[in-house]
């Protein structure tokens, strides 16, 4: 790349060409405020938050759309400047609802930290802007368009990274607002509960639909047995809310807080993702071997189940008929444990903490109670759970390690790396391989399906047999990924698609950070993990063998079916031919 | 072609759904095809009901809530049934120094709606607009495509019996 000069409050930078004046004032150490930039989505320039003084421009330019050029000479910190600033900020605040104590942002709003770096201290505006109800119709999310400041990350996150479009801006001048088509509620048009807006949100607009008030009431609820199950993604960055950095593996101190919350016992999602590979390795090895649907899709991401049933029908007998861990977990519990213990399964609350939004849906799909009830009662995110121990009051960071409680907390590294993009595709693989070949595995990792590629691809041999697979994530990238199959003629046998971007360890419940060095630090807790056990294959989980001698049978029998199989349905986008009955009827009918 | 039956036993049938599939054919291969196909849609059917705009964001492969925000952008798109006519009142400066808002006034009584109301009878919408180009004749207005220049609202209701 070419490099250009310029001055940027009097020193001279070096910044490649192509690259913007903020981009390259980052890069020197100059941290000009944005609000609507953010890495993982791109500048719009709409909120003028950014604006620096440049040589013999006319007016202030937006540094987030600026490119840089050869001798450009740049102010980012005149008077100007911080009067611009300032009173782009008073605007926003002026029709902002001045309720930030009760606000569940307060303290990590990024417009609160804006009016605070810009040393704003008295409200100089105030305006009244027609007030809306905040749309609670989704499970997952939550949305206050009060709190809206129109910066449009959600909206680029939703189309662009996502490829979903469930909002857009609507109306104009003053009356704009982030919408659903028709404002319906977000839960009610083709969000697929990703949760990827509330973590660029800058302010309280969209948050996770809160459950922690259902949990507390559990936990404190005598005739319950509250038992509690986390995803492997938790423990690679619930440390981040507790000023940790990120990269801090924390599962010991995770297990701790949980047993100090008070629930009856502390499962670990990773032992039911142990389970899934049985399952889905007998599905792939009998579709393999039948003839059946290939490539076969995994089916742990119920973002992108909701994704692949309302956009691309086409390949839902692909999808594996496996359930999410999450929900096997959650069978498991109310049958298995429940018969174990004694216990009715309604007379337990199964608790979930997830990295994803998604799972607080998929968690109410009908499809979901195998045990005859809910299988899973409650999901909180990572953040909430984050938020139930700084309620409690308990020290994380100095927490003392503990340990999952049996039989349901035992799990292999394979179940371990499930929580980053590739890590289900290299857990089957590491099972599939010694099943189909009889022979052990040399080297377990197979690194050729890690990474941050959007698409990835790898070829492995098992004996006579060369398994092609894939592994999609974000679902940008999984709809550009379809458009190119053809449901019955791809050269792929397995693909691994997940929802977010980088896998569940960027989930939508996931601490607020959506920066790729962050990501590869989360991957790597969960990779050294899985080094660091003494089982790494899904199939040597002596628990999980268990599980299936004591109760299952073997891998696809019939009670599996009953309590890991689902099935899916097309989801309507289009009411129109039905509409369209409807308004000739109502026509002739008037 | 979808048809019902009326009370009166005549058969109604509405082949607007298959024009509008023409219309969307029409243009889909040009860039910035949504914009022409709402025009056109909207000609056809009076308004973009959501029905209308669904099926011309499924057939773009866009999505519903970016159809909805180009037709809630653009004023001249509109989401409800408006009258056989269009009264656009010109509030523009020179026409409003010279009495437009009392025009305005003259049209409400006479129709018995509000601006941006369409009368029962659905003959006529009541609109108002920022300029119309035409600043020499004010006050200014424009029913359907006939412009009216120096219009007093006295005269109201005889110009109103034109469209009768």
């Amino acid at each position: 790349m070419a490099k250009v000069k310029l001055t940027i409050d009097g020193r001279e930078i070096e910044a490649e060409q192509g690259s913007t004046v903020l981009e390259a004032a980052r890069q020197a150490g100059i941290d000009i405020p944005t609000l609507c930039y953010h890495p993982a989505v791109g500048p719009s320039g709409a909120c003028r938050v950014c604006v620096v003084e440049v040589e013999r421009a006319k007016t202030l330019v937006a540094s987030c759309v600026y490119p840089v050029a050869e001798g450009l000479v740049v102010k980012t910190n005149s008077a100007r400047v911080r009067n611009a600033r300032k009173t782009v900020v008073e605007l926003l605040i002026s029709t902002h609802p001045q309720d930030c104590l009760c606000c569940d942002r307060n303290g990590r709003c990024e417009l609160q930290a804006l009016a605070n770096r810009l040393g704003i201290r008295t409200e100089r505006f105030r305006a009244q802007k027609p007030q809306r109800e905040p749309d609670a119709s989704s499970v997952s999310i939550y949305r206050d368009q009060n709190k809206c400041v129109l910066c449009g990350r959600c909206v680029t996150m939703c189309r662009d990274i996502q490829g979903v479009g469930a909002i857009s801006f609507a109306y104009r001048g003053q009356r704009t607002l982030i919408s659903p088509s028709f404002e319906h509620g977000v839960g009610e048009v083709e969000c697929v509960n990703c949760g990827q807006c509330t973590k660029v949100c800058p302010v309280g607009a969209i948050v996770e639909k809160d459950e922690t008030g259902a949990v507390w009431d559990a936990l404190d609820n005598p005739g319950l047995t509250v038992v509690v199950q986390v995803a492997p993604a938790v423990r690679a960055a619930l440390g981040e809310e507790f000023g940790m950095a990120p990269g801090t593996s924390v599962t010991g101190k995770l297990v701790r807080a949980l047993h100090m919350l008070g629930f009856d016992a502390v499962f670990d999602t990773q032992f039911s993702a142990d389970l899934t590979i049985m399952e889905e390795g007998h599905e792939f090895l009998s579709r393999l071997k039948s003839g059946g649907k290939l490539p076969l899709l995994t089916s742990c991401s119920p973002g992108w189940i909701k994704y692949c049933e309302t956009f691309h029908p086409e390949f839902l007998d692909n999808i594996s008929t496996c359930k999410s861990p999450q929900q096997m977990m959650g069978a498991v519990i109310k049958s298995y444990y429940a018969k174990a213990k004694g216990l009715k399964p309604e007379n337990i609350f199964s608790v979930s903490v997830m990295p994803c939004t998604a799972k607080k849906y998929e968690a109410r799909r009908p499809e979901m109670r195998a045990s005859g009830v809910q299988d899973v009662d409650a999901v909180l995110t990572t953040r909430e759970l984050a938020k139930m121990i700084r309620m409690a009051g308990i020290d994380f960071a100095n927490l003392e390690d503990d340990d999952f409680d049996s039989p349901l907390g035992e799990s292999s590294g394979a179940g371990t790396i499930f929580g980053v993009t590739g890590g289900v595709m290299e857990a089957a693989l590491r099972s599939v391989y010694e099943i189909v070949t009889k022979k052990p595995l040399a080297d377990l990792e197979f690194t050729q399906v890690r990474g941050f590629e959007g698409v990835r691809e790898a070829e492995i041999a098992m004996g006579s047999t060369r398994v092609k697979v894939a592994i999609v994530h974000g679902l940008g990238n999984a709809g550009r990924f379809l458009a190119g199959l053809r449901p019955g003629d791809s050269p792929y046998h397995f693909v691994e698609v997940m929802a977010c971007p980088g896998g569940c360890i960027m989930g939508g419940g996931q601490p607020l950070s959506l920066e790729q060095d962050v990501a590869e630090k989360r991957a790597s807790v969960l990779y050294q993990e899985d080094r660091n056990k003494a089982v790494r294959k899904s199939h040597e989980n002596i628990a999980v063998r268990r599980l299936y001698d004591e109760f299952l049978g073997k891998p696809g029998s019939e009670l599996a079916h009953k309590l890991l199989h689902t099935t899916y349905g097309e989801r309507a986008r289009a009411r129109v031919e039905e509409a369209r009955r409807q308004a000739v009827i109502g026509a002739a009918g008037a | 072609m979808p048809t019902a039956t009326c009370r009166c036993g005549e058969t109604i049938v509405d082949d607007r759904w298959e024009k509008l599939d023409e219309i969307i054919e029409k243009h889909r291969a040009k860039q910035g095809a949504l914009i022409p196909i709402l025009h056109e849609a909207q000609e056809l059917f009076g308004c973009l009901s959501e029905d209308v705009q669904l099926k011309v964001a499924h057939a773009l492969g866009i999505s519903p809530a970016e159809v909805y925000g180009v037709a809630t952008f653009y004023s001249f798109f509109t989401l409800k049934p408006r009258g056989k006519h269009k009264i656009a009142v010109c509030l523009g400066t020179a026409c409003y120094v010279r009495g437009a808002s009392e025009l305005v006034r003259a049209l409400k009584e006479e129709l018995g709606v509000e601006v941006n109301g369409t009368t029962k009878d659905g003959r006529f919408t009541l609109e108002v607009v920022r300029c119309l180009g035409a600043c020499g004749l004010a006050p200014v207005m424009m029913i359907g495509d006939n412009v009216y220049g120096r219009v007093k609202p006295e005269k109201i209701p005889e110009i109103l019996k034109e469209y009768q």
